[in-house]
């Protein structure tokens, strides 16, 4: 597989099961304005999913479809932290505090590079994800400087996910070779300052764990990755080439 | 009252604000509805997601709907049906002179 491709595939899985998963919070969410919030949030994701598995697509002839509904696990090259199941909602606020924080960096780079189809999404994607960070910020401080319970929880989320955070940051010769990827090990720096400050002002503290998953990129995900996907594909599968 | 709205109104400690939007070409902002928040920050947030998302906007204010001192129904004979018969108040008694275009 080709580097462009298989980087495209990287960013694109991201934002694709990231979206599955919170669009799942459509409907459960603690209030009907959230409701509408995450709706918003999980739709700014799959359009940069559907962008970009566009352009993964096309540079394999496969179409965005084929490669969301008829890829199987080990295929999909997202990080493990956007596949793990819902917890409660401070679980939720901490994975996009997380996740949103480091596609903003992302993003913020990769729309100057060289590649054209990439620095346009990455251009239009990056204020998206600036609000995403805003919304889950807002989330952290008031639940980490809530009651009792709710600081008992977001500490609880923001421990849980830490150990998932390491394998956005990792570098390896894809990223390296190719020239308009973004590696990510430079964000790492920025991301810890960012996520910190917020950790801090919530008064929660920072979580400490010095176990890091990792296999995401590679095709080996966590055994919840399977069940998401069923419930991604299966209408897809069961009805080959349905059209409505 | 349904379920939901029951079950929110009874558990919700999370008071209301009353959400006013200018569109693009608006001059002054206007009354699009309410939400629930914890603060003022969060409801103008939540206002931008429920009453901005199909670029109905460009600039958002919130005020708690109990800051509101509004008009009581009880008090609306004497409030506003004495003006129904002061027709003297409207503008229509001027002879527009020929030629004035733009009155």
């Amino acid at each position: 597989m080709n580097d462009l491709l298989e980087y495209t595939l990287r960013l694109g899985d991201d934002a694709l099961i990231a979206a599955q998963r919170t669009g799942e919070w459509i409907a459960a969410a603690p209030q009907l304005e959230e409701d509408v919030a995450l709706g918003n949030i999980g739709l700014d994701q799959l359009g940069q999913a559907r962008s970009l598995l566009q352009y993964a697509g096309s540079l394999d002839g496969r179409t965005e479809d084929e490669l969301a509904y008829f890829r199987d696990e080990r295929e999909f090259r997202n990080l493990q932290l956007c596949e793990l199941p819902n917890g409660d909602f401070a679980f939720a606020m901490a994975r996009l505090l997380y996740f949103a924080t480091y596609q903003h960096l992302l993003y913020d780079e990769l729309r100057s590079c060289a590649d054209e189809t990439l620095a346009g999404v990455a251009g239009k994607a990056v204020k998206e994800v600036a609000y995403h960070v805003d919304h889950a910020t807002q989330w952290v401080l008031r639940l980490g400087d809530g009651t009792e319970e709710s600081h008992r929880r977001m500490q609880a989320a923001l421990d849980a996910l830490w150990p998932y955070t390491a394998e956005m940051f990792a570098s390896d010769d894809v990223v390296r070779q190719l020239s308009v990827a973004v590696d990510p090990s430079t964000l790492e720096e920025e991301w810890t300052r960012r996520v910190t400050a917020v950790i801090d002002e919530s008064t929660c503290e920072r979580p400490t764990s010095s176990y890091q998953h990792s296999g995401g990129r590679s095709g080996r995900h966590t055994e919840h990755m399977g069940y998401l996907l069923a419930e991604l594909q299966h209408v897809a599968r069961s009805h080959p080439g349905a059209t409505w | 009252m349904n379920e939901r709205s029951e079950f929110i109104s009874k558990h919700s400690v999370e008071p209301l604000y009353e959400v006013f939007v200018r569109s693009r070409r608006g001059l002054s902002h206007t009354h699009v509805g309410s939400l629930h928040a914890p603060d003022a920050t969060m409801a103008l947030r939540n206002a931008r997601d429920v009453y901005t998302r199909r670029q109905e906007g460009v600039s958002i204010w919130v005020v708690r709907a109990s800051d509101i001192t509004a008009s009581s129904p009880d008090e609306k004979d004497e409030f506003f049906d004495p003006a129904g018969d002061k027709v003297y108040r409207h503008p229509t008694f001027y002879e527009v002179p020929e030629g004035v275009e733009h009155l």
